[in-house]
């Protein structure tokens, strides 16, 4: 294909845009509209997913240490504990501290009044990166030198872990189903806009244009509506998201639960996969839906 | 040229549209093709034009064999003939100019190219005046000339039109079958579709008459078989 071809082909393209103004307005507004709903789902299932795992930092491991150990060898397992794989954070807290959470915990009760910090063991509170493997975990932190016990809550883990999944599983299928569906109602506007020019494209076929020749201003077109509608969609995006985290924000009791993080640490993410998909939609809505006129 | 070897040509829906149609037109020939509405005309073009292939029998045009080409050749066959029809098919959105360059440009022509040929085949068909022009200013006779320079420009050997005439008054027709004469006269082979006796009679010409899928009368004096059918 000759450069002066390849000015043609990009000029018609855009021409097209403007000629069939009202299909290039229903084609952009309906990316933006299938990206909106994409990109909120999408914003939703990933904050979701990191509330999630700060809950489950919630979840502790209680490792005793020996009681043999002077309070200075006690301190140094948590050294060996950090580098045991999968743990996030150990925490040492000594009898004397525990004794005074048991105490402040239970307060109004006199179960611990008289009790000797002495008959506690040192303990350290271990919280991991990945729930799933706590068994895994469990098993090497017992092997720790100066490890006595270990106290684990396998069943909160394995329900934040269930969670998780269920999670992951739910957005990659939902995502999946609404890009389905946005590239269906997109390339069935396309289609129209096609139909709309069938003369056209049929005065090329038989004037002996090559396939190439008239797929290619669709397909530019197609690609500057995409990424049109992308660029749209991706402010609004960003403006829906920034609203919704003032809202958060002002009920300061959703706050603890359920807070956001800021647009700007997703804006890579975000541009990369608005600009994917406006490509997508756009060249493959017009590639595939020209298909069909192709058999004049 | 074009030649039919026996070609008969079945819709799907089981209309034997055609029955064994052999005829040849010699490069630089001028002919009508007339016949009764449903006869087979249309079905021919199409054939001619890559539209349909033959359900048997051999079809050549210009060098292709149209019933074995493959996808990627028929643009390039294409080219070699230009196609007219009764409902001009213009773009209504494009100047006369443009309606004409547009045809060179699909196919990837050269700007200048494009600027030397379109007003030369303007010119030809006496619209060199029009060309800033829509097509829905212009009148009948005028919208089939433009129709003519879009199928010419590409300098096509053989140009076929399926009842070009049809939506013209006589006058009118009468004008357009002279520019077809006098387009064949500068080397294009030409086939005419047509149902006008008075045309066919003011041009004498070769006639292939064809009637239910078959030729019935070939010659200089083929309407007057036409009309004994
Ligand atoms: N697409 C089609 N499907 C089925 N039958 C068709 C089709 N096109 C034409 N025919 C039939 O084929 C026969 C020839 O049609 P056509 O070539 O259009 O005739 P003409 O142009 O001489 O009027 C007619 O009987 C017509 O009904
Ligand atoms: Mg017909």
């Amino acid at each position: 294909m000759k450069i002066n071809n390849i000015g043609y082909l990009i000029k018609e393209g855009i021409r097209g845009i403007f000629l069939h103004g009202f299909m290039s307005f229903a084609a952009v507004c309906v990316t933006i509209a299938c990206l909106l709903i994409v990109g909120s789902f999408s914003c939703l299932a990933y904050n979701f997913n990191i509330i999630v795992e700060d809950l489950n930092k919630t979840n502790e491991v209680m490792v005793y240490v020996d009681e043999t150990l002077s309070d200075a060898q006690a301190r140094s397992v948590g050294t060996r504990l950090n580098q045991v794989e999968n743990i996030y954070n150990a925490q040492f807290v000594s009898r004397e501290e525990a004794l005074e959470n048991f105490i402040a915990d239970h307060e109004g009760d006199d179960a611990f009044v008289g009790v000797d910090a002495k008959d506690l063991r040192h303990r350290y509170v271990v919280t991991l990166e990945d729930n799933e493997l706590i068994h895994q975990t469990v098993e090497r932190i017992k092997k720790v030198e100066g490890v006595a016990d270990v106290k684990a809550n396998f069943e909160l883990a394995e329900g934040f872990s269930a969670l998780q999944n269920v999670l992951h599983v739910a957005s990659i299928v939902v995502i999946a189903v609404l890009l389905m569906v946005s590239l269906l109602i997109i390339s069935n506007t396309v289609k129209l806009a096609m139909y709309d020019r069938r003369d056209e494209i049929a005065i090329m076929k038989m004037v002996g244009a090559t396939n190439g020749f008239i797929r290619l201003p669709f397909v530019v077109e197609g690609f500057t509506l995409g990424m049109v509608g992308a660029a749209i969609s991706f402010g609004l995006m960003w403006l829906l998201y920034d609203w919704v985290v003032v809202q958060l924000d002002s009920v300061s009791t959703l706050k603890l639960l359920l807070s956001f993080v800021p647009f700007t640490e997703l804006l890579v993410p975000m541009v990369v996969t608005f600009a994917a998909a406006g490509l997508f939609v756009g060249v493959i809505g017009s590639w595939t839906s020209i298909r069909k006129f192709m058999d004049v | 040229m074009i030649e039919f070897t026996n070609v008969t040509k079945s819709y799907s829906v089981g209309t034997k549209a055609l029955k064994g149609v052999s005829m040849q037109i010699e490069d630089g020939e001028f002919a009508f093709l007339v016949g009764p509405s449903g006869s087979g005309k249309s079905t021919i073009i199409k054939l001619i034009t890559g539209e349909l292939k033959p359900t048997s029998g051999t079809v050549h045009v210009n060098g292709y064999s149209l019933e074995r080409i493959r996808k990627r050749e028929i643009p390039y066959m294409r080219r070699t003939v230009g196609v007219v029809f009764q409902d001009f098919r213009l773009i209504e959105n494009k100047t006369v100019y443009d309606n004409v360059a547009f045809a060179m440009r699909v196919i990837g022509a050269r700007e200048r190219e494009i600027r030397d040929r379109v007003p030369y085949v303007l010119e030809l068909v006496g619209l060199e005046t029009k060309s800033r022009r829509h097509p829905g200013e212009l009148s009948g006779g005028e919208q089939q000339r433009l129709a003519i320079a879009r199928a010419l420009v590409n300098n096509p050997s053989t140009i076929i039109a399926d009842e070009p005439t049809g939506n013209l008054d006589p006058a009118r027709s009468l004008e357009i079958m002279s520019l077809l004469q006098e387009i064949n006269n500068l080397g294009t082979t030409m086939l005419v579709v047509t149902h006008e006796r008075d045309l066919v009679e003011r041009f004498p010409k070769r006639v292939i008459v064809i009637d239910n899928g078959l030729v019935v009368s070939d010659g200089m004096d083929g309407y007057y078989h036409y009309e004994d059918q």
